[in-house]
């Protein structure tokens, strides 16, 4: 699955809290949650966010609460996929068992900038950036991993299994 | 390779002789915890794929906690979703206004939790019950479906950092104090994907209480989890409060750590998280004139009857500064009688500070104290991220009871020292 985009990019540490604030967690409706997605960081992302744009970050991408919603207001924004330096835990178990897929990859982080357009190769572990010209690998999820996104998330692949 | 007290409860759990760092296992959970925020999305996962039962009715905890007692409509139907799954499913340990507290408080204090179990919970502090030798993590809130299904949890086996702790602490300094100069120490990435493994002679000058707090932080320098040695003090407190069957995992000797760290907690000074990030640690001494407008005491980091103590001792016979609201939060239903008892509400209220039925509220800018535009607040909860209490232009310093309790008398960020000499 190859996803292509522009890039949307901010810093590290990019908070649970500012992705989704706790002041809109009394819904769990998907597209209530993107309307609001990245507000108290940036309150233009809503307004320029496109289909299939790409989302990058820095070191510990996602830290703070466990909220789900914060995946899930990422993936109904429209955004099609995250890049990071890193991504903090919880934030990296909640987008595979979603099925929003993330990638690290630290070199492409840096060398990327807001607008560049994006093309990222999953299966083959492959980014390419048209702006600058340069192709990047990253490293192939587990095996596991990939199963679960291939299921299109980890209650569609517990219901395969069963 | 030996294991570390992680390492071999994750081998326990997933039904191996051992485990290495990496390997991904799939794991039997002992408890399984969402709250008000996130159990709702799992619930209508597992509603997705047709479940029609839970894998154990008596290994699930349901705690409203977040907005409760229910901040407005949306809240209340969560909090609905909730009671009905619960009552549908059979669900032992759902926890009505009455008997909630904030749920990190809660569960061990009911003994749900014990040494040696394996929990994960669909809210980030989860970490917290590493203080009684437990692998205990923060999960999303598919996770938490998936495991109501299977009882399994994925996970992959992390590789840990050895805290070694010497010394004795100060007279004013808790366990607070200690993970917010660590966190300060290694940073909010510092553990990243790790375990932090407690342990060292220090250890015998910490209460549970003190263990609960700096475990319950773990997740603010990115740890899997934070996990303490077994030792009397715990098994006092789970002789006290649990009648489960526990068991004590102890690291091996040749247990392989990526970093050890030596931290003399003799040394530490009363510590606080200027905003917005809890590594951004600074000693009380080393700050300026901070002034405040909000002071909170409370919630899953430090919401328990020790902090509330510490907190009364210092307000006793004061006055909270009066460009200052200080506002006090026990934990649980048991932690609010104590306080009764022991005459700490007299204090308090005396003193000027409002006084709340158990809530995690003010700590995720939920309710119960809201910040406005250019408001400041010292409060003993456990993040300080842009607009995590209110507008995003407040402002969170991270503290201890003790300090919080201080500040809330001057109105600026203080020290006890400062007063209790």
């Amino acid at each position: 699955m190859n996803y292509t985009g522009n890039v949307i990019k901010y810093g590290d540490n990019i908070d649970t809290d500012v992705i989704i604030p706790a002041r809109y967690l009394n819904t769990s409706d998907h597209g209530e949650l993107a309307k609001h997605c990245m507000e108290d960081l940036d309150k233009t992302f809503v307004t320029r966010v496109k289909k299939g744009d790409i989302l990058v970050g820095g070191f510990n991408f996602g830290c703070g609460s466990s909220r789900e919603h914060a995946p899930i207001a990422i993936k109904a924004s429209g955004i099609s996929c995250v890049i990071a330096k890193s991504f903090a835990r919880i934030f990296y178990r909640n987008a595979i068992n979603i099925g929003l897929p993330i990638i690290e990859c630290p070199e492409c982080v840096d060398e990327t900038d807001e607008g560049d357009k994006l093309e990222i190769d999953l299966e083959n572990g492959k980014i390419i950036n048209y702006s600058n010209g340069k192709t990047y690998k990253t490293t192939a999820f587990p095996e596991f991993i990939q199963e679960i996104i291939k299921s299109g998330g980890l209650m569609q692949y517990i219901k395969n299994k069963k | 390779m030996g294991m570390t007290m992680t390492q071999k409860i994750l081998a326990k759990s997933s039904g191996q002789k051992s485990v290495k760092p990496g390997m991904l296992i799939s794991a039997k959970v002992d408890m399984v915890l969402g709250n008000d925020i996130t159990a709702p999305v799992a619930i209508k996962e597992f509603e997705k794929i047709g479940a029609e039962k839970v894998f154990d009715t008596e290994k699930i905890a349901l705690v409203p906690d977040h907005f409760t007692p229910n901040k407005d409509i949306k809240s209340a139907e969560q909090v609905k979703l909730m009671r009905e799954f619960a009552r549908k499913m059979g669900i032992k340990h759902f926890f009505e206004i009455g008997q909630m507290g904030v749920e990190h408080a809660l569960l061990p204090e009911l003994g749900l939790v014990t040494a040696g179990d394996l929990v994960i919970g669909a809210d980030s502090h989860t970490c917290t019950y590493g203080a009684l030798g437990a692998f205990s993590t923060g999960v999303g809130s598919t996770d938490m479906a998936a495991a109501m299904v299977t009882g399994e949890v994925w996970l992959k086996v992390p590789e840990a950092i050895k805290f070694n702790l010497i010394g004795k602490p100060g007279e004013w300094v808790s366990g607070k104090d200690i993970i917010l100069h660590i966190i300060g120490r290694i940073g909010v990435d510092g553990a990243l994907y790790k375990s932090m493994e407690f342990t060292g002679e220090g250890l015998e000058f910490l209460t549970m209480d003190d263990r609960f707090t700096i475990a319950n932080m773990a997740i603010e320098a990115g740890a899997k989890n934070g996990i303490f040695e077994v030792d009397d003090e715990t098994l006092k407190y789970i002789a006290q409060h649990s009648s489960k069957p526990y068991e004590i995992f102890r690291a091996d000797s040749d247990a392989e750590y990526v970093e050890e760290l030596t931290i003399d907690i003799g040394k530490i000074r009363p510590t606080v998280a200027l905003p917005h990030l809890p590594e951004n640690t600074k000693t009380v001494d080393e700050l300026d004139d901070i002034t405040i407008d909000q002071v909170v005491i409370g919630s899953c980091t430090n919401g328990r009857i020790e902090d509330m103590r510490i907190a009364a001792k210092i307000l006793a016979g004061r006055k909270v500064h009066k460009n200052v609201r200080c506002i006090i939060i026990p934990a649980t239903q048991m932690v609010w009688k104590q306080c009764m008892k022991e005459g700490l509400f007299d204090i308090f209220i005396d003193a000027g500070c409002a006084v709340s039925t158990p809530t995690c509220g003010p700590c995720l800018g939920g309710h119960m104290g809201i910040l406005a535009e250019g408001e400041r607040a010292v409060s003993t909860t456990n993040r300080n991220f842009v607009g995590r209490m209110g507008h995003v232009k407040s402002e969170v310093y991270l503290a201890s009871p003790a300090v919080a309790a201080a500040s809330a008398i001057t109105g600026k960020i203080s020290s006890p020292e400062e007063l209790m000499d």
